[in-house]
């Protein structure tokens, strides 16, 4: 039995169908990752799984618990941090933690030991207001608030949305962490760089999932070769790229421009003669591997395609 | 238990640590009972008063002296002619007129009868109502007087006195009335809004997942402004005796009980207020339009209910801030006992479990 099981779970706001028939089974001790962009549906079946929302039709458990008829015994087992900063501003950071520890019926020096590392962390600041604390402060105390009672499952939507690169990388290592001591992490991100963290991952577009598994065995099952183009003008460069016959598709992405041809098609050098002619000039096209951000963009593109 | 404990330690902290809570729920209603009990008066002072008719007839002139006597008007001026009167109200000089016929005194003692006519300032109706009705309390007393000393019949003047407020304060109705008002505004508004901040804020979806009860969070919520409500009580008591001198007439128990309901009333009102609305905005909206508009309007603080249409009067019916002003009346001012507003107590009493109870159940256990 997983720790969380979601077997076609449908959720209809007005005309807009925010999930689509979502299943998902997450084992055990797992780190479990819902990537998709803004409106995708994460925070829709993070509230259903944490038992604030109902499913308009589907099942869900969590520990084995429905969310529907047992849901004031899943309260007990999971711990949810949402996805804005949801802790009382006026109260300082102890008092914040010890309220919730109480709210679950535990105080902080019994589990002081599941949060300790996290803790220590903020420690210095903890008559400090939780409304005067930093981003990646107030991330840290959500976190230690959501594990204060030892939860066996652990709810975090878009922990990292607003949090500086230091602190992410901070962040995923304190999860890791708590994965040890076994508690099951659901885990949603609008990043793309942040899924290849996860064990694994769901893709979620418009409320349907459109790929499941660890994030190599998705990046394998990318098609097409990759290239990665840069050159100046880097504006017209991109236009004229979609404009290329034989290109599938062509992304802006940073300082490149990735490339997705046909295996057996084009050859980098071919391409760069192509644009030098054109007039692009310190063009460099070279061959890369996908990433998660590019295997999304396919899948969404074939997706939209299918429906 | 515990839990519980820390959630009201935790809802007080939010009060006190919040400088506009502090002041809308422990300044505000000692200000709105000063400003009501002194600045907002119907009360009429150094009313001016103008003699007009002959100033040497012995009975105007004895009539004269004892306005003058009365503390609330002053004679201005004697002079012959009512043609000037208008005149003196136009420019501001003057309040009241109070017009002699020719030889009164002759025809008093003579005729037994003699008529005076007094001319108010409609421009401010109620004010010019107060005034004449002072000078009318001189007047008949003085008759009552002349009455006595002669055997010639008594006049028409009517003799009124008003039992249990003989000087019409006007803070014997307001007293009650902004009690009415303040418990309200502090319970319901207050309580609706520290609810609705945490759904506000997100917070609310955290404690919907742990396993506190819905009916915990309620009563956790209710208790700090419980206990806010009942200092402001006693604070308005305590001014309403020793600074407005309210008289405190009927049972002090009585009187706790009866407020212990009323606030309990509106913090099912604050709760449901609560239970429908998302945001800070709505919330106060609510309360501010829905609750304190229709509260000052058909309690009968300001406007009497009986003189409403009778639809309204239906309307009115429906606030319990109405049945509790009735019942603090008639329990500080006429100092009645349980028997005398049994009817009133049942009514709010009803309202109260209604009230109560839909919100409770409205309450929602998820979002």
């Amino acid at each position: 039995m997983g720790a969380i099981e979601v077997t076609t779970v449908s959720k209809r706001y007005g005309t807009c169908q925010a999930l689509d028939r979502i299943s998902l089974d997450i084992q055990r001790g797992e780190i479990y990752g819902l990537i998709g962009p803004d409106g995708a549906g994460k925070t829709t079946l993070f509230r259903i799984l944490v038992t604030l929302l109902l499913p308009d039709s589907g099942s869900a458990r969590v520990e084995g618990l429905d969310v529907v008829n047992d849901f004031m015994a899943i309260r007990q087992h999971i711990g949810y941090m949402p996805g804005r900063f949801s802790l009382y501003q006026d109260l300082t950071v102890a008092e914040n933690l010890d309220f919730f520890a109480t709210m679950f019926g535990t105080t902080v020096a019994e589990n002081y030991g599941n949060i300790e590392e996290i803790y220590a962390q903020i420690e210095p600041f903890r008559d400090r207001r939780a409304g005067k604390l930093s981003g990646g402060m107030k991330q840290k105390l959500a976190l230690c608030c959501a594990l204060v009672h030892h939860p066996s499952v652990l709810f975090l939507d878009e922990p990292t949305t607003g949090v500086d690169a230091v602190s992410r990388k901070d962040f995923w290592n304190m999860l890791y962490r708590i994965r040890e001591s076994g508690v099951t992490i659901l885990v949603s991100t609008p990043y793309m760089d942040e899924a290849s963290l996860c064990d694994r991952i769901s893709l979620l577009q418009k409320g349907r999932i459109i790929e499941t598994g660890t994030p190599a065995a998705i990046v394998a099952q990318y098609p097409h070769r990759l290239f990665g183009v840069s050159g100046k003008p880097a504006y017209p460069l991109l236009k004229f790229l979609r404009r290329t016959p034989g290109l599938l598709r062509c992304f802006s992405f940073g300082s490149e421009h990735h490339v997705a041809v046909a295996p057996g098609t084009i050859q980098p050098a071919e391409l760069t003669t192509q644009l030098q002619a054109a007039g692009f000039h310190d063009v460099v096209v070279r061959e890369i591997e996908p990433n998660i951000e590019d295997c999304f963009m396919e899948l969404a593109k074939e997706e939209r395609q299918e429906s | 238990m515990k839990t519980f404990f820390s959630f009201i330690k935790k809802e007080f902290r939010h009060i006190f640590r919040d400088r506009r809570t502090i002041l809308i729920v422990l300044v505000m209603p000692v200000v709105q009972i000063i400003l009501f009990g002194f600045a907002v008066s119907t009360e009429v002072h150094n009313a001016r008063v103008d003699i007009v008719g002959d100033g040497n007839d012995p009975a105007v002139r004895q009539i004269v002296e004892r306005i003058d006597q009365n503390p609330y008007l002053n004679v201005e001026a004697v002079y012959e002619s009512v043609a000037k009167v208008p005149e003196r109200f136009r420019r501001g000089e003057a309040d009241v007129a109070v017009c002699f016929e020719r030889n009164f005194d002759e025809r008093l003692h003579h005729y037994g009868k003699a008529s005076v006519r007094l001319l108010g300032d409609g421009s401010d109706p109620n004010t010019a109502q107060m005034i004449v009705n002072y000078v009318n309390g001189v007047l008949s007393d003085v008759q009552g007087e002349l009455g006595a000393q002669s055997d010639s019949p008594q006049g028409a003047f009517p003799h009124v006195q008003y039992m249990y407020n003989p000087a019409v304060r006007s803070s014997y109705n307001f007293v009650p009335g902004v009690m009415g008002l303040i418990l309200m505004l502090v319970c319901s508004m207050m309580t609706a809004i520290s609810i609705v901040r945490e759904k506000e804020s997100g917070t609310m979806e955290l404690l919907l997942v742990s396993p506190i009860r819905p009916i915990g969070v309620i009563i956790s919520k209710a208790i700090p402004y419980l206990a806010l409500s009942l200092v402001n009580l006693v604070t308005i008591l305590l001014l309403a005796r020793f600074v407005l001198g309210v008289p405190l007439r009927g049972s002090l128990l009585l009187l706790s009980v009866v407020s212990v309901l009323f606030i309990l009333a509106s913090l099912g009102i604050g709760l449901l207020i609560s239970v429908i609305s998302s945001t800070q905005k709505t919330a106060l909206l609510i309360s501010g339009m829905g609750l304190t508009m229709p509260t000052m309007i058909f309690s009968g603080i300001i406007f009497p209910c009986e003189s409403m249409p009778v639809v309204l009067q239906y309307v009115s019916d429906i606030i319990p801030a109405k049945w509790y002003i009735i019942m603090v009346k008639k329990v500080m001012i006429e100092g009645v006992g349980f028997g005398y507003i049994y009817q009133e107590f049942t009514i709010l009493l009803l309202m109260t479990l209604f009230l109560l109870a839909v919100s409770v159940r409205l309450f929602k256990r998820r979002l």
